[in-house]
């Protein structure tokens, strides 16, 4: 499903995020890419979603090469991924509802299937009683809860989260990693970042370690 | 298809919410459009009535012959045989001293004064209406006519209306060099309404690319607004043109009463006030597209 093939990023500037990296996720498999900030893992969620680009070595998704992926063709890649960002990315302007729509009207989904959809998105990560607050009003762990279901709602394929649980307290990190698991089990592809051993209590899950760029 | 067409709906809804939330921005811009596309619509108005005016006065172009105060039944009756014969002329028409005056009298309501003469000022004329009817020739056929013996004076009676044509060809010159210049500011106007709702925007279109929006979804919202603000603006020229009109109708029917005319300046036709809502719509697109073109790609996820 995602495959790195000796992979270097170096951004302008001579700071190397990505040494070297190869791995292959398949199709279904939960993965956890851990490391200290600053270890490349932003850098990598990236260069599958082309947000960057790499230096040398080939990045696929789906057998794509995302790398030389075309500008008109960047879109329909990022629609079969679903982001959750370190920042979450919320729009402040409209309602939780609103939030979780963005996505489906992209797609171009008929008005009436997208109400549905968005409700079952918002049901699944518990905030369908908040559907018309504004995502300011949300604490910090439903705010990342409304940018699950935003990145859900489209049903894709490969689901990439940058710390999800990076500034939550232990009770809605597990929370969340619950979710994650709920996902994996209906056969989503899972590749999420995390800074926090201390959520990785489940000792069957894959883990690709990064250190200082290095894959270990 | 009907979802394609409800898509497009909704988005032109959006941009109509959004004119309306920033209520005095938005009115104020179509203000601004509507009074710069106003004045050449306005000009160009005027010269099409004051065209109208040309066209109904001067008809088909004719030549008088005036004839010496003392010419002879004869010497009339040879010219009406030479002008017969000519091969320029299509008909020509005598019209005797005293017919002249009664016409003048009937004509202008200067009986009391044309009644005070001790005789009729007036001589014989021939009025001759000419085959062709371009200037050239109109103005050969005159000089031609005026060497004719038993000719004192002839005149091309149009002759002011071909002036006034070439003083309209000037006005016509002039609008259209206003328009230009309005059209660039309308453009103008709309480019910079566009960045700043790109620059407010920016969260939206950032995390938009980031889930898969394509450039033209970005784009279409802000090319529905420009197109929709170029349109309400046209509108509302429009609106300044025909209501300024109304109100200068009055006046002016009570001004041409006193003239003895009946003149009255008509409303926009459909198919200019058609075209005034296309060009102001396409111009505000433009405007939009290329503001679009220049700061999306500025707006880059990182």
């Amino acid at each position: 499903m995602i495959s790195f093939n000796q992979v270097h990023k170096r951004y302008p500037g001579g700071y190397e995020a990505l040494k070297n990296v190869s791995f292959d996720i398949r199709e279904g498999e939960m993965v956890f890419l851990t490391g200290h900030s600053g270890a490349g893992k932003s850098t990598l969620l990236k260069l599958i979603a082309a947000m960057e680009r790499s230096n040398s070595g080939s990045v696929l998704v789906n057998s794509q090469n995302v790398g030389v992926l075309k500008g008109g063709a960047l879109p329909y890649l990022r629609r079969n991924l679903g982001i959750i960002f370190q920042d979450h990315k919320l729009l402040f302007d409209r309602s939780v509802f609103d939030n979780v729509l963005l996505p489906l009207q992209i797609c171009g989904f008929d008005h009436r299937e997208s109400g549905k959809r968005v409700r079952a998105a918002l049901d699944k990560v518990g905030l369908l009683k908040r559907e018309k607050t504004n995502p300011i009003a949300l604490s910090g762990g439903e705010q990342q809860r409304l940018c699950i279901a935003r990145a859900i709602v489209n049903r894709p394929a490969i689901l990439l989260a940058d710390e999800p649980t990076g500034n939550l307290d232990a009770a809605y990190a597990q929370e969340i990693m619950a979710i994650f698991k709920s996902f994996h089990q209906v056969g989503v592809t899972l590749l999420i970042s995390t800074h926090d051993e201390g959520v990785l209590c489940d000792a069957n899950i894959r883990r690709l370690a990064l250190k200082e760029g290095v894959l270990q | 298809m009907t979802h394609i067409f409800s898509m497009h709906l909704g988005i032109l809804r959006a941009a109509l919410h959004r004119m309306f939330v920033s209520k005095l921005g938005g009115l104020l811009n179509i203000l601004v459009i509507g009074v710069a596309l106003s004045l050449p619509a306005g000009m160009y108005l005027l010269l099409q009535n004051v065209q109208g005016l040309v066209v109904q006065l001067s008809g088909t172009p004719q030549i008088s012959l005036f004839l010496p105060m003392d010419a002879k039944t004869g010497d009339i009756d040879a010219l009406r045989q030479q002008l017969a014969a000519h091969s320029a002329v299509a008909s020509s028409e005598f019209v005797a001293r005293d017919r002249a005056l009664e016409q003048l009298k009937q004509s202008t309501g200067l009986a009391d004064v044309i009644g005070g003469l001790e005789k009729n000022p007036l001589p014989d004329a021939f009025i001759v209406s000419p085959k062709q009817s371009n200037a050239q020739a109109l103005d050969a056929l005159r000089g031609e006519l005026a060497q004719l013996p038993g000719v004192e004076v002839a005149q091309l009676d149009s002759e002011w209306a071909y002036k006034l044509e070439a003083l309209l060809e000037f006005g016509r010159l002039a609008v259209l060099i206003l328009a230009t210049l309005l059209s660039l500011a309308l453009v103008a106007v709309t480019f910079n309404t566009i960045r700043l709702q790109i620059l407010t925007q920016r969260d939206e279109i950032e995390v938009s690319r980031l889930i898969g929006a394509t450039d033209g979804f970005i784009r279409r919202p802000f090319l529905y607004f420009g197109a929709l603000q170029g349109l309400l603006g046209g509108i509302t020229a429009w609106l300044i043109v025909t209501v300024s009109l109304l109100l200068l109708n009055r006046p002016l029917a009570e001004l041409s009463q006193l003239y003895a005319s009946q003149f009255t300046l008509h409303p926009l036709a459909f198919g200019d006030s058609l075209s005034l809502l296309l060009f102001s719509l396409y111009l505000g697109w433009l405007g939009a597209w290329l503001s679009v073109a220049r700061h999306l790609s500025q707006i880059e996820p990182r």
